[in-house]
């Protein structure tokens, strides 16, 4: 039978059930008793609600209950006393309104349509205050944030004084979550002080830790599902506010409240990518050797809420410079908290960072790839460490052959096809590779079939999948005799699937758990522990009158690791035609290539990359809220008016991968894609437009009135 | 979202009449516009007369040209044999707009009713002047970025945001309307309105009209054709601008053209001047270049949009190009 191994290309184990429909959501739980939430939005955006009118909401058919700050039973882990007091919003807690959007009411009904209905006739009273929710004006009330360090090494002026000198701002607009499945809770109490729910989260251990402390309960009678998960990008690393109304809900009607945000709060209530300007200051010599960086950015956060992010780091590391300084404020203002989003502030930074070394590249009249090469950084100067593995120039290497690097022109608006101007670019990144600690258990059982059950979540890259692979890799065994389960909080404890770290934690313990099982084994068939002959394992059970063979493994970062630096590193390469009159740009092909260790399955990593493309491009090229400050509000709150790119923006993609295994960080050699295929998107489309037409966009995204 | 009556008549008479009923009533073909005002709270009607079921699907020749049913959807009209051979810029218009699975619902009567995009429009808590009169125009100073270079009032600078109208108007439709006072037909140019001081009214259907039918004369503009949008995203995005050229073109000379553009006015914006200027010039850029500049005449931005200023001739200049089939 073929047995699959770490490095094929195994289809997803879920595919099926998730093109069939088979596969549940957490919004499509029937749950005996169901009622409906939902939220009523504040129109004001800075003040005070001094009185909520219920009356014909509660009049409406099917209306149970119009939760307001007036009436609301008090979340014990808002109080003051609270000994791990939540942080962030804390909905119908107190009458103040920071965002426009911002919930002051949540209607329960018997069906969604009803208490939509209701939700339409609350009325609110209010007393507004001046807001100030425009980031440009109030640039200037920037404050470092809490724990922030801003860094210097060497000389702060070096750039400065540096022959050759490049200096811009680079601004990137907000960018909104907005996957595609809706955020939603559902949430019953099957106790006093026991609580289920079915909700989208990236981390079902994390969301059972902030229930119960939003509720101060034994984290044990906090059950979190969360099987299937519709894409989430970073909106569901947090347990938001109004999940915690859900359960509140619940608790006030005495019946199980489905809460599902709309389409237009997802633009509120998830967070997203924060608006950002950035300063690049860059100093080098005629011959482009880099002497000095400067790099500071000013991010938007809420005036309740600091939400940060690591925008500048990556001019620390990425390359080889002698002089470097960065500086990061947050700007409070009255919106919505952000929050990471694919990529987080490594892309924003990469995007200012790539763009100004383009920058460069035509000031010293040299190859932007040569520019690279000539400031690679051998060692991380940042930790003053060596780099576990970096294969960042393989990178460039395969990447300009693939997308046909040699048809450059060196020259920005002089190569043409017909009325088209043709351009190329590239952009680089970091995603630091991390891995935390993890638990598996591996159950075996009488028919050889072996099933994996970790706390860890799937948003989408296939985890479940890699981990089978692993498994079958370890085990010896094919595919399909093994399953993996996630989502669920009381599995083995895992880490929240973010920061590209899935593959590197949750992989080490299923690693480590077949190997333990196997140890296990042999040593019950008579055999040294690490033996790797085949053994029939039903047959090892039935021999030592076993009815089953459970293990559950811990896995930790190795020691050896603090040793290193650990980043995945990424090239991305863009050719583009531009047409001078109009302005449209086709993305002809974007290249990813990736340094990320050793890839465990091909086909889901491809598919990663990919994914993570199109967002880049998105952002290059589509995506921005907009936002009116008269109203503090957004304009384009709806998907026929904010653009995500649609399939006709896509061009053919390519994910390349370097596929070495990192010595270092867990014993796979996995470092994690998540994230890194994201990052460097943006300027290498920006660069290759620059290339095309000789205009150098630093606002995104580049639409048609910026290139003509 | 309210609660309303639905009706769902089977004749055009019984539309027309189960209009005179209820005060606040509005008639219902593919649903891709109206149901979104619903339930953004922009329209809030009483009463919906569903008019699906009537007999006006028909594409079909007449003697002076083609008929095309109100309710034909915007697919069936843009791959239909007939319009693919006579007016192929009816087609291209057509698909440039929407997704397919929204051309597949959008009917013609619909599109050409189809309400502004402005977001001031469509967001209730905002001042606007079309949505609720006298409230105040939330665009003149707000975010006006897709908004109207031509023809606005300082009580509104909202766009007609179809691209099917741009071809109609430059075909010279007609539009047949059924009412209780009796039919009539409205020559397209006639249709939409411009702001001045009503743009609660964006057309001059009376209440209760019906549209029945487009009709579309025969004429030599089935050759030189072209219509260029130019939008944020490559496709499922409205025009920043667009232009819908069609030119009849003999020994290299222009014997007539008909242009007009979209997503610069408050009504399908038809160029006659420049037409006038094209008439008897022989194809080349500069005859072109000349043109796009006296398209241009009379148009003013405002703060987001001065880039349309631009956009808008160069649109124009490389529609003609390639409705000619010149090389730039
Ligand atoms: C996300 C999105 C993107 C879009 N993009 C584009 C685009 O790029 N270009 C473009 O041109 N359009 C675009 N559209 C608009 C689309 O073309 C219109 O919504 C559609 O044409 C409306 O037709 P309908 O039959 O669905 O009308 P409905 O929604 O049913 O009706 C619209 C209006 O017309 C009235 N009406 C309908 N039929 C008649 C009739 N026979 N007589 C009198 N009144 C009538 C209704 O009362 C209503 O007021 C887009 C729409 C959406 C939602
Ligand atoms: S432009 Fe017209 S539609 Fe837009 S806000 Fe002003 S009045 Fe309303």
């Amino acid at each position: 039978m073929k047995k699959e191994t770490i490095g094929d290309s195994l289809r997803r184990v879920d595919g099926r059930l998730k093109v069939t429909g088979g596969a549940k959501y957490s919004g499509e739980y029937e749950v005996p008793g169901l009622t409906y939430g939902v939220l009523v939005p504040a129109t004001i955006t800075s003040g005070t609600v001094t009185a909520i009118d219920s009356k014909a909401a509660l009049r409406a058919p099917g209306v149970l209950a119009v939760i307001t700050p007036f009436n609301a039973i008090k979340v014990p882990g808002y109080q003051p006393e609270a000994p791990t007091r939540i942080k962030g919003l804390k909905l119908f807690n107190d009458t103040q309104v920071y965002f426009n959007g911002q919930p002051i009411a949540l209607v329960v009904a018997d069906t969604f349509e009803r208490a939509t209905h209701a939700a339409g006739l609350v009325k609110a009273t209010y007393q507004s205050q001046p807001h100030e929710t425009n980031f440009h004006k109030n640039i200037e009330k920037g404050v470092s944030p809490q724990n922030n360090k801003d860094y210097v090494r060497g000389d702060v002026n070096a750039y400065k004084n540096a022959p050759v000198k490049i200096e811009q701002e680079y601004m990137l607009p907000s960018e909104m979550h907005n996957p595609m499945e809706l955020h939603v809770t559902t949430a019953f109490w099957t106790g006093d002080d026991k609580v289920t729910l079915y909700t989208k989260s990236q981390g079902v251990i994390s969301s059972q830790r902030a229930v119960a402390n939003a509720f101060q309960l034994d984290a044990k009678n906090v059950q979190i599902n969360s099987r299937f998960v519709g894409g989430a990008f970073g909106s569901s690393l947090r347990t938001w506010p109004h999940e915690i109304a859900a359960i509140q809900a619940a608790k006030m009607v005495k019946r199980p409240v489905k809460l599902t945000l709309t389409r237009e709060q997802m633009f509120t209530l998830v967070g997203y990518r924060p608006l950002t300007i950035q300063k690049i200051g860059l100093g080098a010599t005629a011959d482009g050797k880099l002497v000095g960086i400067s790099h500071e950015s000013h991010s938007q956060t809420a005036a309740y809420e600091e939400f940060t992010e690591r925008s500048v780091n990556v001019s620390r590391f990425l390359y080889d410079i002698p002089n470097v300084n960065t500086l990061y404020k947050v700007v409070p203002l009255n919106v919505g908290v952000p929050a990471p989003m694919r990529g987080p502030g490594e892309a924003t930074g990469s995007f200012a960072l790539e763009s100004a070394l383009d920058e460069l590249s035509y000031a010293v009249n040299m190859d932007p790839i040569e520019l690279r090469l000539k400031n690679y950084a051998e060692t991380d100067l940042e930790k003053n460490l060596p780099w576990s593995s970096k294969y960042l120039k393989e990178c460039y290497q395969k990447g300009a052959e693939r997308i046909g690097w040699s048809n450059r022109a060196a020259k920005p608006g002089t190569n043409r096809d017909g009325e088209w101007l043709v351009g190329y670019g590239i952009g680089c990144g970091a995603f630091g590779a991390y891995r935390s600690r993890a638990l598996a258990k591996i159950k075996l059982m009488p028919d050889g079939s072996v099933n994996i059950k970790s706390a860890t979540s799937d948003i989408g890259p296939g985890t479940a999948t890699s981990m089978v692979l692993i498994a079958a890799d370890i085990l010896n065994i094919p595919a399909k005799r093994i399953t993996f389960e996630l989502g669920d909080s009381s599995f083995p404890v895992a880490p929240t699937q973010g920061g590209s770290a899935t593959i590197s934690s949750v992989g080490s313990a299923v690693h480590d758990a077949c190997i333990a099982l196997k140890q296990k084994l042999n040593a019950l068939a008579g055999k040294v522990e690490d033996s790797n002959d085949d053994i029939d394992y039903a047959k090892v059970l039935s021999q030592n009158n076993l009815p089953f063979l459970e293990i559950t493994q811990e896995s930790n970062p190795n020691e050896e690791a603090k040793k290193y630096s650990m980043y995945s590193f990424s090239a991305h390469f863009a050719q583009v035609y531009v047409h001078p009159l109009t302005g449209a740009v086709k993305i002809k092909k974007v290249v990813a290539v990736v340094d990320a260790g050793k890839i465990v399955n091909h086909k889901t990593a491809s598919s990663q990359m990919i994914g993570g493309t199109v967002g880049g491009i998105g952002m290059a090229m589509t995506e921005e809220a907009v936002f009116d400050d008269r109203f503090g509000r957004y304009i384009n709150g709806n998907f026929a008016d904010y653009h995500v790119p649609v399939n006709a923006d896509i061009p053919q993609l390519e994910a390349i991968f370097i596929d070495r295994p990192d010595p270092i960080i867990n014993p796979i050699g996995t470092k994690g894609i998540g994230e890194i295929s994201l990052i460097g998107v943006a300027p290498a489309i920006a660069n290759a437009i620059y290339n095309a037409t000789g205009k150098r966009v630093r606002e995104l995204p580049i639409t048609p009135d910026k290139l003509i | 979202m309210n609660q309303f009556q639905y009706v769902r008549p089977a004749e055009v008479p019984a539309a027309a009449k189960a209009f005179t009923k209820g005060p606040n009533t509005h008639f219902l073909a593919g649903g891709t516009n109206l149901i979104d005002l619903m339930k953004m709270g922009v329209v809030v009607p009483e009463r919906l007369v569903d008019i699906n079921h009537l007999p006006l699907k028909k594409i079909e020749k007449t003697p002076g040209g083609i008929s095309i049913g109100a309710l034909a959807t915007n697919t069936e009209v843009s791959i239909h044999p007939l319009i693919k051979e006579s007016f192929p810029l009816l087609s291209l218009a057509i698909n440039a707009g929407a997704s397919p699975q929204l051309r597949n619902m959008a009917t013609v009567g619909g599109n050409l009713m189809q309400r502004t995009r402005c977001p001031y429009f469509f967001d209730t808590t905002m001042p606007c002047n079309k949505r609720v009169p006298g409230s105040g125009c939330g665009a003149l100073e707000g975010i006006n970025r897709m908004h109207a270079i031509f023809g606005a009032s300082d009580k509104c600078i909202a766009v007609n945001p179809s691209d099917m109208n741009v071809a109609l108007t430059a075909l010279d439709a007609t539009v047949h309307v059924t009412g209780l006072k009796g039919k009539r037909a409205i020559k397209f140019a006639d249709f939409h309105r411009l702001p001045g001081e009503h743009p609660e009214l964006d057309n001059t259907l009376q209440k209760g009209e019906l549209i029945t039918s487009v009709d579309i004369p025969v004429s030599p503009y089935n050759k030189n054709v072209h219509y260029l949008k130019v939008r944020d995203r490559t496709s499922y995005a409205f025009a920043l601008v667009s232009a819908g050229v069609a030119l009849n073109i003999e020994n290299n000379t222009i014997q007539g053209a008909r242009l007009a553009m979209g997503g610069v006015a408050h009504k399908p914006w038809r160029l006659t001047e420049t037409e006038a200027f094209l008439k008897g010039k022989p194809v080349s850029l500069d005859v072109f270049k000349q043109a796009s500049q006296i398209a241009m005449q009379g148009a003013r931005a405002y703060e987001y949009n001065k880039f349309k200023l631009k956009l808008a001739p160069n649109t124009i200049l490389q529609a003609l190009t390639t409705a000619a089939g010149l090389k730039a």
